[in-house]
């Protein structure tokens, strides 16, 4: 079994998130480092495959070369890592971004992507989906346990209400819900070793991309206006001295829910 | 001004159609001349009512899934409708589970983008998002590309009904959709839960991580229920196994629009923000006067949980 995990670099979301003047799109400058929304997917096919047997590879998507995220999932465990970057997928949108992850997909011939349900910059949530329609395969969105069974996977899939039993036959796409596994923190060992698993740099050229599918011109959306939301109105904070309760019934009472 | 045609995508739950739904019809009527719905399900003739009522004339059915999830049969559905000449001016998908991955397959049989997040849509189906947890409003226009399609997240536009007649079913149809419709539900399970739904409920109590330790939540329950509300959780709880993802409220989990949202032991992150900032009243009790949900909140009180909430729920009884 051949697992695939699309993992997301993305900067540090411990920073405060800034748009570029000129743009209007998300700054994505400096160092990258891996979405802790891929580290779920990254950890349930180590898991995977662990017990099924089968070798773990990375794709990823960046246009400034970042390795930093991918190296960290490669000292988690994965085996191997592929790198599509080209400065002319600056600007790309989601439909862009998962034509070229489909691309680069197809060349690791898995036999089951993972993904994670959304990234935490971008959060659309609709690059899983558009990935498996491109490769016309099967899809399971919002994994909260996969099991293999065969040429099978079986997948318990969140709902509104609680979870659905779901069978897909391979090859598919899962996407995996953040907070299922417990991802592993890479060890020395993982980290050194790292350094030397084979990471495979790909260009636009390389997957046979046409250039106007991706970057600014591919993007048939474009940001017309960004205004800050007036901020609401500062309420009332008190520190509490033993009698903070009663300030909180006496509100609900002016609310009159009480 | 208005456009020619919107679809909305109806979603429905023993037979009857998800707010969410009636949200993005409400809207669609104010943008459009014609407001038309489409769905899978073996409930077409029971929803069409409803839909009607609320302002639908049309509800395009592709019937019964047979238990394959929705994504592929019914993006096909609406690929092959829309080729045969039935093209809406716009598409609005609700953020949910089944909406997103529909909205995603249709995307690419278009080869027309998804705006997602969707808050509000001016006239000229221009989509407004929040960013930032709320601070930054972000306008987007799809450009050469139709139709267009947008995600909405729920309790963006109110239901409304306007007494329509039902809407008339038709038949959508999938053709052959091969493989990719190949992942099948076995089995579903629903949890049990009493009182008001978590995005229905006038009052929500939910905890965070400053309850400390999975017992502490009973402190959040007991409010909730005292105040005849629903109990909400942040994802750090839901991740650390405290209490079900059904509790969760935000970005990841159920958006909540109540009359009084009061927060436990939650420190603010945006994506938590994004769920609950709209709510009318929003009362927080954190220790630390620079946690940011304080800036949301109507009344704030630095104190600590465990100290106030039972106090609190004493005082209410
Ligand atoms: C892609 C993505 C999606 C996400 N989606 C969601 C989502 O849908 N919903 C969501 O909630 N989060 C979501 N998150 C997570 C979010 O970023 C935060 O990590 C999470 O909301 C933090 O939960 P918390 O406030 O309970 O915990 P913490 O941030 O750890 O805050 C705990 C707070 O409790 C206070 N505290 C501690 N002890 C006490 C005490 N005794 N009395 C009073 N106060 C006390 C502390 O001062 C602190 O402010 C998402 C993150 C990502 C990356
Ligand atoms: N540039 C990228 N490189 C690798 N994986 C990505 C990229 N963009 C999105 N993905 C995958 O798709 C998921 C959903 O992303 P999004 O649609 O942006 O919310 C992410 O969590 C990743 O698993």
């Amino acid at each position: 079994m051949k697992i695939a995990v699309c993992v997301k670099q993305i900067p540090d979301p411990a920073e405060e998130g800034s748009l570029d003047d000129a743009t209007k799109t998300l700054k994505r400058e400096g160092k990258l480092i891996l979405d802790d929304s891929d580290a779920y997917g990254v950890e349930m096919a180590l898991q995977l495959a662990d017990s099924a047997g089968g070798e773990v590879v990375l794709v990823s998507m960046a246009p400034n070369g970042e390795t930093n995220g991918l190296r960290t999932a490669l000292a988690m465990g994965a085996e191997s890592a592929i790198l599509v970057s080209d400065p002319a997928l600056q600007g790309t949108d989601a439909l862009g971004t998962a034509k070229v992850l489909a691309a680069a997909l197809k060349t690791a011939s898995p036999d089951l992507i993972l993904t994670a349900t959304e990234s935490t910059d971008g959060y659309t949530g609709t690059v899983p989906e558009q990935i498996a329609e491109l490769l016309e395969w099967p899809s399971v969105t919002f994994a909260k346990s996969i099991t293999i069974d065969g040429d099978k996977v079986k997948v318990e899939r969140q709902t509104e209400v609680g979870y659905d039993e779901v069978e897909c036959p391979t090859p598919c796409v899962v996407s995996v819900t953040a907070g299922v596994v417990e991802p592993r923190y890479p060890s020395f060992k993982g980290i050194m070793a790292a350094k030397s698993k084979p990471l495979e740099e790909k260009t636009i050229a390389d997957l046979g991309i046409d250039a106007s599918q991706i970057g600014w011109e591919g993007a048939r959306q474009e940001i017309v206006d960004v205004a800050e939301v007036p901020a609401r109105e500062a309420g009332e904070v008190i520190t509490d001295e033993g009698d903070a309760h009663e300030k909180i019934v006496d509100f609900l009472k002016e609310m009159k829910v009480v | 001004m208005t456009v020619p045609k919107i679809w909305i995508h109806a979603e429905s739950r023993d037979s009857k159609v998800a707010t969410i739904s009636l949200e993005l019809l409400a809207k669609a009527r104010e943008l459009a001349d014609t407001v038309e719905a489409f769905h899978c399900g073996d409930d077409a003739d029971t929803i069409a009512t409803e839909l009607g009522e609320h302002g639908a004339t049309t509800l395009h059915s592709s019937g019964d899934l047979g238990g394959s999830l929705p994504s592929a049969p019914l993006a096909t559905a609406l690929a092959n409708a829309i080729s045969s000449g039935e093209a809406p001016d716009a598409i609005l998908f609700g953020t949910t589970y089944d909406g997103r991955d529909v909205a995603s397959r249709l995307s690419v049989k278009l080869d027309v983008p998804v705006i997602t997040n969707i808050e509000e849509l001016d006239a000229d189906l221009t989509g407004h998002e929040q960013i930032f947890g709320g601070t930054v409003n972000v306008k987007t226009q799809i450009k050469d590309a139709s139709p267009k399609i947008f995600l909405v997240r729920p309790k963006s536009f109110a239901a409304e009904s306007v007494g329509g007649s039902p809407a008339a079913v038709t038949t959508l149809d999938s053709g052959d959709v091969g493989n990719t419709a190949a992942a099948k539900v076995i089995n579903r399970h629903e949890q049990e839960s009493s009182g008001p739904k978590l995005d229905e409920a006038e009052i929500v109590v939910s905890g965070g991580r400053g309850l400390g330790e999975a017992e502490h939540y009973g402190l959040v329950e007991n409010l909730a229920e005292i105040l005849g509300g629903a109990a909400g959780a942040s994802r750090a709880i839901v991740d650390a196994g405290w209490v079900p993802y059904s509790h969760q409220v935000g970005q990841t989990g159920k958006v909540v629009k109540p009359n009084i949202y009061i927060a436990c032991g939650i420190s603010g992150a945006t994506q938590h923000l994004v769920g609950m900032k709209s709510s009318k009243n929003i009362i927080a009790i954190n220790k630390d006067a620079d946690a940011p949900i304080f800036s949301v909140a109507d009344l704030g009180i630095v104190g600590d949980v465990h100290s106030v909430l039972p106090k609190l729920i004493e005082a209410l009884k």
